[in-house]
């Protein structure tokens, strides 16, 4: 029993032991940040799968439609349009990327809470909170539209989840990226609601900054999927 | 008991006792019990998956038998792997990562309490599901890797396969949701001085299994997602007349499924770890290279699966890098292997049960090592898959590896969640019996393969030279059946006869042991301060630790700072320029004072029903789809708009209340 | 979001270390991004449009170049990457090389680059 003291625990320990509350996290940071980025990473193989499956299927359907050009004349007499709608889909990615925009500014207001207000009318109005989350939920609402749009035409034109490869792989892709942005949405929908009860501040910065993380990646994924999916033929 | 001679006397009434009572298990949020009840539920299923084992040597013990149908045969061999896989090893593993990764770095609890809660009871429902099948005589029939097109309704069209792919995603939920949590823990949760290169190789080897589960179990999800399309709502990922590829399951699965083998093993290795450095009264051989290589492994985990599927024919590049891939896991695989081996050189060894098993482990997951590099190489393989060879290799690295393993970690942490040792004399009847009954149920399997008994037939003929071989397999399984018999007498016996174990049972050198066993609620009444890897010893065997790094000048280089270099501010170490010997400074072992966490003023999470109801939901969620192919499709969907209503509403109730009372 | 109590900031820990960086990207920042990723996306638009660019063999690469570029900025000034904790990049990075690698590995073994380039084996 050389060390009897240490055995029994018998020391005056520093403030930084503190048996009253919690000890400071070992990096500083916040638990739920490292986990909301732990499951982002795990997002990551989520669509790698999906988007993998979708481009090795791609071009192997046995009756159409197809996403691009697939047949034109010579081969066939009767050429095959392509199903998928550059237009439309440019339009909804411009408003995802912009849902980006407002979900920064929304995050960066929260942070900005107890600094003081600029004078002009315009610039406090930039502040609001209420402002961005609104408008990053009302352009992700608007994403979906475009989606739901999109769904219901490709169903009109005969391409449904069972038609073919094309329809299955594609539907189920963009319909997880979608069930992805509706989870955004609620998930925005219930800071709005919590900031109307009581206001965001700073403090509650990191769970706006973990909603925002989430929406993000979800946007990376929509361009990526933009681009493999729509643009490459 | 031979190194800390004078262990504080251990008077069990003395210890905190927690709540008891039906509600307090079903509300509990406390790490150790969620792992105890993890030990109890997955020991269950792993005797489950036994029985089901018992059956398939029985049918296979001469030519020709017929004690069970072909298809009861499928049903038997596919729930026999799924439950050993999903049910058994993995969450035997959880169990030891619960109970352990937040004693072993210095925490009061995981990062989210509820969050773990919510794993298991996940954990248990999926389980539950998954046999329910039995009991309406549909029991997944097509495997354990349920390779499509056979799953699809098209060759499957009973419910056999729906329990199963339902089945698998309930428990995959469980993984992440877990994984997610102990990630953030073990990133998050350190004791001050616990710098990731002190923590202990089984928080370590549990560390990196986690990083294989986030990354493999999405690949896995989305297979079945497809299977569960193709199967409840016409889709064609599986559907070959409409142009699928029929490796596409193949590929996805064994993306998963090659990780999904060091999850199974890197716990084991990673309890293995933690005993034979105790029993040979010597640091672990080469501990960074020993992380490194577990690091290495896991890597390279991602980059072999498709050895699995050499018979299919991938062509001369896709077979050479795989092949190559492969062998190239031997390696660090081997770095480990050695390291165990030297770190039992000249040490004074101690052969409990524990260790026994641990060696066990050593000697026999050799031997399935050996065999897969062999299956490395694509000619080899050829001859040897989809036999009786391969069975006998998984067999080697899945009972002699990781069962092995978690066995000798049973034995080893018994005493620090009971408060009592298993008995020896039992616990060594079991390992003999086991080692002898395991080796003489495998080892012919290698023969009998290699002669050309393809895996997974129901029967043969005699005169293939096969007979022998297989009786000999059914024999082995007697004595294993003996054996498992004898721990699980022993295991309830020693609940409340064995011998009081005191603090520090085995004169281990890590951080769980510096704690009343069993631990009270908070685990640890002062957080621990961490100087070097083995801070038991360098209270109670200083000598032990002359090698090993502490916090001092020119260390620096085995701390690797993953985090940022603000941790140091952040956490200033109180002996970080201490002389060697100041060490006590930072660690002491805690007597058991027998008060709660109020007392102290400890705040602890506070019990909670909802994320059992949130699991709940999330079953019945799932159950609904089964409801598709008995054509009510009212009732599959009222229960899956039911299910889902009640997992969103107690999601809401759960993360809008506090985890614990304001102090 | 779970657990709003469990850790509250402490005192003692400065902001540097919570991965609040003093270096934070401006509002005007946040624009200029927008602006950069409005940008590319109207050039992949109009590329896509031009038959000839479209059948050289510069399509998909350039696709693929400025899609990734497109990625990168959100995820280091959206998702705030470039001022966060390094910790956080290796949690995103790694499971992002890996599944790249997956992607490649499994169009490579499904023949997609020989299907479509007609000569890479």
């Amino acid at each position: 029993m050389a060390h009897a003291s240490a055995l029994t625990g018998d020391h005056s320990h520093s403030a930084h032991d503190d048996a009253h509350g919690h000890p400071p996290t070992s990096t500083g940071l916040d638990n739920k940040k490292i986990a909301i980025w732990a499951f982002i990473g795990s997002e990551c193989m989520l669509f790698a799968s999906l988007i993998s499956t979708y481009l090795i299927y791609k071009g192997r359907s046995v009756v159409g439609p197809y996403p691009h050009d697939a047949c034109l004349p010579p081969q066939c007499s009767t050429p095959l349009k392509a199903i998928l709608n550059i237009p439309i889909t440019s339009a909804s990615t411009f408003v995802l990327l912009m849902s980006s925009l407002a979900m920064v500014l929304a995050l960066a207001a929260v942070e900005l809470k107890d600094q003081p207000m600029p004078s002009g009318w315009w610039s406090r109005r930039l502040r609001s909170s209420k402002l961005w989350l609104w408008m990053t939920a009302l352009l992700g609402i608007t994403f979906l539209g475009f989606q739901a749009f999109e769904f219901t035409s490709f169903v009109h034109e005969g391409l449904t989840i069972r038609t073919n490869l094309f329809g299955s792989s594609f539907f189920t892709l963009t319909g997880f990226h979608g069930a992805h942005v509706t989870a955004g949405v609620l998930w925005l929908l219930t800071l709005l609601a919590i900031d109307y009860r009581r206001g965001l501040g700073p403090k509650d910065a990191i769970n706006v900054d973990l909603a925002a993380l989430y929406w993000h990646f979800v946007d990376v994924v929509w361009i990526a999927i933009f681009t493999l999916v729509y643009l490459i033929k | 008991m031979a190194t800390t001679a004078t262990a504080p006397a251990y008077a069990p009434t003395e210890s905190y006792v927690g709540e008891s009572g039906i509600w307090s298990w079903l509300t509990t949020v406390d790490h150790k019990r969620i792992g105890t009840l993890y030990l109890f539920t997955s020991l269950f299923f792993f005797l489950v998956g036994g029985v089901e084992a018992g059956m398939i040597r029985a049918q296979l013990a001469g030519p020709n038998k017929d004690l069970f149908s072909a298809d009861l045969y499928n049903q038997l061999f596919t729930m026999h792997g799924t439950t050993m896989i999903f049910l058994g090893v993995m969450p035997l593993s959880a169990a030891f990562f619960n109970y352990l990764i937040p004693l072993q770095i210095g925490a009061r609890d995981v990062a989210f309490p509820r969050l773990n809660a919510f794993s298991y009871w996940v954990f248990l429902l999926g389980g539950i599901f998954m046999n329910f099948s039995w009991i309406i005589g549909a029991a997944p029939n097509g495997g354990w890797f349920g390779y499509a097109p056979l799953t699809t309704m098209q060759y499957s069209a009973g419910l056999n396969i729906d329990f199963w792919v339902i089945g698998l995603q309930i428990l995959g939920v469980s993984s992440l949701a877990a994984a997610f949590n102990f990630i953030t823990t073990v990133i998050n949760m350190r004791a001050p001085g616990m710098n990731l290169m002190r923590m202990p190789m089984f928080t370590w080897n549990a560390f990196i299994v986690q990083f294989l589960l986030v990354l493999a179990f999405p690949v896995i999800t989305i297979a079945l997602v497809f299977l569960q399309f193709d199967r409840f709502f016409g889709t064609n990922f599986y559907t070959m007349a409409a142009g699928a590829d029929p490796l596409l399951w193949q590929h996805l699965f064994w993306i998963f499924g090659h990780p999904e083998v060091y999850i199974l093993i890197l716990p084991a290795f990673g309890l293995v770890s933690e005993i034979i450095p105790t029993f040979s009264r010597k640091p672990i051989f080469g501990y960074p290279v020993m992380v490194y290589a577990t690091m290495l492994i896991a890597f390279l985990g991602f980059g072999v699966w498709a050895h699995h599927m050499f018979a299919v024919g991938m062509g001369p590049i896709g077979d050479t890098v795989f092949g190559v891939t492969t062998m190239l896991i031997a390696i660090p695989t081997g770095v480990k292997i050695f390291n165990w081996i030297f770190t039992m050189w000249g040490g004074s060894l101690r052969f409990t049960t524990a260790m026994k098993f641990a060696i066990g482990l050593v000697a026999l997951f050799t031997i399935g090592g050996i065999s897969g590099v062999m299956h490395a190489s694509p000619p080899a393989d050829l001859q040897q898959t989809d036999t009786y060879f391969v069975v006998a290799h998984f067999h080697y690295v899945l009972f002699g590896g990781s069962m092995m393993g978690i066995f000798g970690g049973i034995y080893y942490y018994y005493p620090k969640m009971t408060g009592r040792l298993l008995s020896e004399k039992l616990g060594s009847w079991h390992f003999w019996l086991m080692f002898i009954g395991m080796n003489l149920t495998f080892f012919p399997m290698h023969f009998s393969g290699l002669m050309g008994m393809p895996r997974r037939i129901y029967t043969y003929d005699a005169g293939q030279g096969w007979e022998l071989f297989n009786k000999l397999s059914t024999y082995g399984t007697g004595i294993l059946a003996v054996g498992l018999l004898i721990f699980v007498w022993n295991f309830f016996r020693s609940y409340s006869t064995g011998e009081i174990a005191g603090i520090v049972p085995w004169g281990a050198p890590t951080l769980e042991w510096s704690i009343p066993s069993p631990p009270p609620e908070y685990n640890f009444a002062r957080i621990p301060k961490v100087t070097s890897r083995l801070p038991l010893w360098d209270l109670t065997a200083p000598r032990l630790t002359r090698e090993v790094p502490h916090t001092e000048a020119g260390d620096k280089r085995l701390d690797v700072d993953v985090a940022s270099k603000h941790t140091a501010t952040g956490h200033p170490n109180p002996t970080a320029n201490a002389p060697r010997q100041g060490v006590e400074a930072g660690m002491h072992i805690e007597r058991a004072t027998g008060r709660t966490a109020r007392e102290l003023g400890i705040p602890m999470p506070n019990p909670t029903i909802k994320p059992l109801i949130c699991a709940l939901g999330m079953t019945i969620m799932f159950t609904g789809l089964l409801f598709i192919h008995v054509n009510r499709m009212p009732l599959a969907l009222a229960t899956m708009i039911g299910g889902a209503l009640l997992m969103t509403l107690s999601l809401y109730a759960w993360v809008l209340t506090p985890l614990e009372d304001a102090h | 979001m779970a657990h709003d109590t469990q850790h509250e900031p402490h005192a003692n820990v400065d902001h540097t270390a919570m991965g609040i960086t003093h270096e934070h990207p401006t509002w005007s920042t946040y624009w200029k991004v927008a602006v950069v990723l409005t940008l590319i996306t109207a050039v992949e638009v109009w590329i896509y449009y031009i038959p000839s660019f479209v059948a050289s063999r510069a399509f998909v690469p350039s696709l693929l170049i400025m899609s990734a570029v497109k990625f990168a900025t959100v995820v280091m000034f959206y998702m705030h990457l470039r001022y966060d904790h390094k910790l956080f990049r290796a949690l995103f990075t790694a499971p992002l090389i890996i599944a790249i690698i997956t992607i490649v590995g499994l169009l490579f073994l499904f023949g997609y680059f020989s299907h479509r380039t007609g000569a890479l084996l």
